[in-house]
């Protein structure tokens, strides 16, 4: 099958310095030639043949589940920029201010033909570091964006001191532990580490560590201890369930209920990432899921030194930690 | 339909580009591009026409003499069997999404939520839907145009004093056609299915069951049948009484191991052409169903994407998403 385009989404508050990091990845020489989807033209500081303006409409799937909203704009701008084929090889979608990525994750795993031709690369949230606390006091957008990211930027670190830094940082961390966290004045970050993510092919989901952490953890835990002198945060509503065993897994028990409860309680689960150990499988089971949509598939065998271990992570609203604690156990082998 | 070997009669074409559409400009069989331009195709020579210069057509449909072609430069433009280019519209670089045309000369196109409407002096009008628009269509009779977007479609009539008419259905709807008779509106939707309305009622069918999204709809001369995409068979919806598909099963012709991704039917007999997404072209009678090869699948094949037949029905040109296409000039 020939390659699929990689697709980088940008999000962020408006000042945040989105568009600083936007024009950069489209004058930087990092090899890649960008189509770039926009909500508002004046932005694009540089001369860009293939800048497409966008609607940002999200309409709702029609199963009756609010969460399963698609950016039918996207699906329609992605299937004429392929006919531009050749002229491009990677598409950079920016969402507005108030955008919740969501919407725009999931179009890329509903549409057949989207996904036979394009393939999320990361979401990437640009973040203030001197109004965030604010934002995420106030609008539940912001928190989306900052659990939803595979890499978040937080930018104008210039503007407050290393304490306020620090407890952004930790605030970020309770809602998102496993983003990669950058600190920056003016986004001055290398691009590779925003550009080239592989964050949602299943191929290049190696290991679902916090961003903090080095080393194994190879015991039964949840996200609860302070870690490097970080001051510890508990999010009111967003939080992360984390659960490790050291056991294979039932598929036989495991696929039916992770499907039920992805269904069930979908609209809660922003993301769910996972590394399973089937019973009598000698390959590793991974699966990634937005909301209510689920992708997963046997990957790489385990390594002889490997430890199988079996693994995952939900990241959400109110999350039902002690179902799903009790529900993942349940389906061991 | 005779038992002739209908490759014999077919010219093979190659267009060097992804086909976005067929027809003919009267007798003369052309190639809208996915380049941006209009191939003529002929015994004798090939000529281009670079209606779209750096740019990629979008949208294209074939209107009397002339290609009717919508870019994604924002421009529409009508190209004549002479190579003529005449500028229609130009939305600054908007992206065209939608265009339909009528034999009288009329022509509708779209650029987001704006749908412009042209009558045959050259009068403009402007409509603004309510959401992004996906697919256009003139209804045979009087001067209306159906028009789709989220949640429904819209029946807009640009020369009189009514209001827009909406249809509502929840989704996103691609393409819209109208029966012949006025009596029908159908759309294809995002979520691969049908909808259908009865105009007189706005009474819902909705026609789900399909593997893939249908984007290509053709009826029948008679209006008892519409054609259409998205299954590993024509699936043909009846509409020969004024409860049209409801509480009927369709017919499927041409059932083989591939995805119709075109059909047309042919303008004279109860004929389907369909091209699958191996590249394989079937001519399909119903409803007895009978079959008759017209193009086997060539090696790395890919999906038919164009096809058309000349008004007479003697002709059937298609084109595929590799730049391959061809011309079957059908033996007497």
């Amino acid at each position: 099958m020939a390659e699929r385009i990689p697709v980088t989404v940008l999000t962020g508050y408006l000042g945040a310095g989105k568009t600083t990091l936007l024009n950069r990845i489209l004058s930087e020489d990092h090899g890649r030639k960008f189509a770039v989807i926009v909500n508002e033209f004046g932005e694009i500081g540089i001369d860009n043949d293939l800048v497409v303006g966008a609607d940002e409409e999200v309409f709702e799937m029609n199963n009756g589940c609010i969460c399963c909203t698609v950016r039918g704009d996207l699906i329609r701008i992605v299937e004429g920029l392929l006919k531009r084929k050749g002229k491009f090889d990677a598409i950079l979608v920016e969402t507005t201010g108030l955008a919740d990525p969501a919407p725009v994750a999931q179009t890329f795993f509903v549409d057949a033909d989207v996904r036979d031709a394009a393939q999320l690369d990361a979401v990437v949230t640009v973040a203030d570091a001197k109004w965030l606390g604010e934002r995420l006091k106030d609008a539940p957008e912001a928190k989306n964006q900052i659990a939803f990211a595979d890499v978040i930027i937080l930018n104008k670190t210039d503007l407050v001191g290393a304490d306020e830094v620090s407890e952004i940082e930790a605030r970020i961390r309770a809602i998102n532990p496993y983003a990669k966290l950058h600190k920056t004045v003016n986004c001055a970050v290398p691009l590779d580490v925003v550009l080239g993510r592989n964050a949602f092919d299943l191929d290049r989901i190696l290991e679902i560590e916090p961003d903090f952490l080095d080393g194994e953890h190879d015991h039964e835990h949840e996200h609860e201890h302070a870690h490097h002198g970080l001051k510890h945060y508990h999010d009111e509503d967003m939080q992360s369930v984390s659960l490790s065993i050291e056991r294979d897994i039932d598929p036989e028990k495991f696929m039916p209920w992770l499907q039920n409860y992805v269904q069930k309680e979908g609209a809660s689960i922003l993301r769910a990432k996972g590394i399973l150990a089937f019973k009598d499988e000698s390959k590793r089971f991974v699966f990634q899921s937005v909301h209510m949509l689920l992708d997963g598939d046997l990957q790489r065998e385990w390594k002889p030194q490997e430890k199988r271990l079996s693994r995952l992570v939900f990241i959400g609203r109110n999350l039902k930690k002690d179902e799903i604690t009790q529900g993942f156990l349940g389906c061991a082998a | 339909m005779a038992a002739a070997f209908l490759p014999a009669h077919l010219m093979p074409l190659d267009a060097g580009a992804p086909v976005a559409a067929a027809g003919f400009l009267g007798q003369a069989p052309a190639l809208a591009l996915e380049d941006g331009t209009v191939l003529f195709v002929t015994l004798a020579a090939e000529q281009r026409v670079a209606a779209h210069p750096d740019a990629s057509i979008l949208v294209a449909v074939a209107s009397g003499d002339k290609f009717i072609t919508g870019g994604d430069d924002g421009r529409v433009v009508a190209v004549s069997a002479d190579g003529a280019i005449h500028e229609i519209a130009d939305e600054k670089g908007k992206w065209i999404d939608a265009l339909a045309t009528r034999d009288d000369g009329s022509i509708a196109w779209s650029s987001g939520k704006n749908v412009r409407s042209r009558d045959p002096a050259g009068g403009i009008k402007t409509f603004i839907a309510p959401s992004s628009v996906r697919g256009l269509a003139f209804m045979a009779k009087g001067y209306r145009i159906a028009i789709a977007h989220y949640d429904g479609a819209t029946l807009w009539f640009p020369n009189a004093a009514a209001p827009p008419d909406l249809f509502q259905w929840k989704g996103s709807h691609l393409s819209i056609t109208a029966s012949p008779n006025g009596r029908f509106l159908a759309t294809s939707m995002q979520e691969n299915a049908l909808h259908a309305w009865r105009v007189a009622d706005k009474k819902d069918m909705r026609m789900s069951g399909y593997p893939a999204k249908t984007r290509s709809l053709s009826w029948s001369f008679d209006g008892h049948w519409l054609a259409t995409s998205g299954a590993d068979a024509a699936i043909i919806w009846p509409f020969t009484d004024k409860d049209g598909p409801i509480n009927k099963a369709p017919l499927e012709s041409g059932a083989r191991n591939a995805k119709v991704t075109c059909v047309a039917f042919h303008p004279k007999s109860l004929v389907v052409a369909q091209g699958y997404d191996d590249g394989v072209v079937l001519l399909c009678r119903i409803p007895d169903g009978a079959e008759i090869l017209v193009r086997a699948s060539p090696k790395d094949a890919r999906a038919i994407t164009a096809l058309a037949w000349d008004h007479a029905g003697g002709k059937l040109l298609f084109g595929a998403a590799d730049g391959t296409a061809g011309l079957l000039d059908m033996p007497a």
